[in-house]
């Protein structure tokens, strides 16, 4: 972290939607979404006011620790394209704000959520955002290029902590979910540093793409892939599984292997005569990826509430 | 020199302000209607260590 927003000049006050886009709205509908259906896959209702209260305190522990991220990261923010207009390199916010706005939204939410919910998901809160400030941001972001595998770890927590909201235990499946967004995450980011070129090269962060080369990037997203297509489709004969996730998997993992194939078939030349069309293409089918197989599972769990579970 | 009705400082962070203190009533509300919700569930019980003088049903046997 260097003092870049120090010297910057304020021209406007911050106003309330800056401080919201500290916590990064968009990763924290990932994990509001993942969490919920971490939590209703569990074999425990949840009343209706505790589930919903435990989300939302699980969101804000989320998006604290984004703020924190945007107070450390304000230097490399302010060089890549897709990061320039974030509150603390546009010159919205100080990254001092931002420190303090992420330590104390990160006290709120692990103390509500261990009274909410209980200690257990407290604890992994707190742990999921130490994780994420600390051995990523602050230290493996800036000296591996495997920082995109590491990271993936925190995003990959959420289900794991919306299952133990609802049953205060841990258990195999939910470790299945963060599994599956754990290696989800390298391909989707790899693509993207593939077709962002410059942004990782400007800010200096170790991206398998500067570091490695873009041949050996294309190598280790068809590797990924092959791996969370097993494990994707492998989760269909687990208790959260059954015939609507398989289906899923078996349909998106064919689409996604496909994708990961033509990435790794191509080189430089030809990605850059369509505009990378394949690699934006591939991250594009991420999204819907990952969605999907959360959607299946919550199927599952619902068919399962009503004694069609496709296994049992 | 007349007292301004309202400082110039004040109108500018008004949306911020506003902002803020709809979410402490909401986190106040909040806060009222999980209590509610959990001491009204069917599996709330006072912790043992707690339960002394509350009332002879709850008093699980402390020692003081």
């Amino acid at each position: 972290m260097t003092d870049v927003t120090n010297a910057q000049s304020f021209d406007a006050d911050p106003q309330f939607g800056d401080y919201y886009a500290l916590l990064k709205p968009r990763v924290m509908q990932l994990v509001v979404f993942t969490a919920l259906v971490g939590m209703l896959a569990a074999p425990v209702s949840v009343n209706p006011v505790v589930g919903f209260a435990s989300i939302l305190f699980l969101a804000i522990g989320a998006g604290a620790s984004g703020a924190l991220n945007m107070w450390w990261d304000a230097d490399i923010d302010a060089v890549m394209k897709r990061t320039v207009n974030r509150p603390v390199p546009a010159g919205k916010v100080t990254a001092q704000s931002a420190l303090y706005l992420g330590a104390a939204l990160s006290g709120l939410s692990v103390m509500m959520l261990s009274l909410s919910a209980n200690l257990l998901a407290g604890f992994m809160l707190a742990f999921t955002i130490f994780f994420y400030v600390v051995p990523y941001t602050m230290w493996l972001k800036r000296s591996t290029p495997q920082n995109i595998v590491i990271g993936g770890a925190a995003g990959a927590f959420p289900p794991v902590i919306g299952w133990t909201i609802a049953t205060g235990t841990l258990a195999f499946e939910p470790w299945l979910m963060f599994a599956l967004i754990f290696m989800w995450t390298p391909p989707h980011f790899w693509a993207l540093a593939l077709f962002m070129r410059n942004d990782y090269d400007d800010a200096k962060v170790p991206m398998l793409t500067v570091t490695h080369g873009r041949r050996a990037t294309r190598n280790h997203i068809l590797g990924y892939t092959i791996v969370l297509a097993v494990l994707a489709v492998g989760t269909a004969f687990s208790a959260i599984g059954g015939w609507v996730y398989l289906v899923t998997a078996l349909v998106l993992n064919g689409l996604f292997l496909k994708g990961a194939f033509e990435i790794w078939r191509r080189d430089e030349d030809m990605s850059e005569a369509d505009n990378f069309a394949t690699e934006r293409k591939f991250f594009r089918l991420s999204l819907w990826y990952l969605f999907a197989h959360f959607v299946a599972i919550l199927v599952e769990a619902a068919l399962s509430s009503f004694g069609m579970g496709a296994w049992g | 020199m007349s007292l301004r009705p309202e400082h110039e400082l004040h109108s500018r962070r008004k949306s911020l302000n506003i902002g803020v203190g709809i979410l402490l009533g909401a986190f106040v509300l909040l806060v009222m209607v999980l209590t509610f919700t959990k001491i009204t569930s069917t599996d709330f019980r006072i912790p043992a260590s707690q339960a002394n003088g509350v009332g002879e049903q709850q008093n699980t046997g402390g020692t003081d």
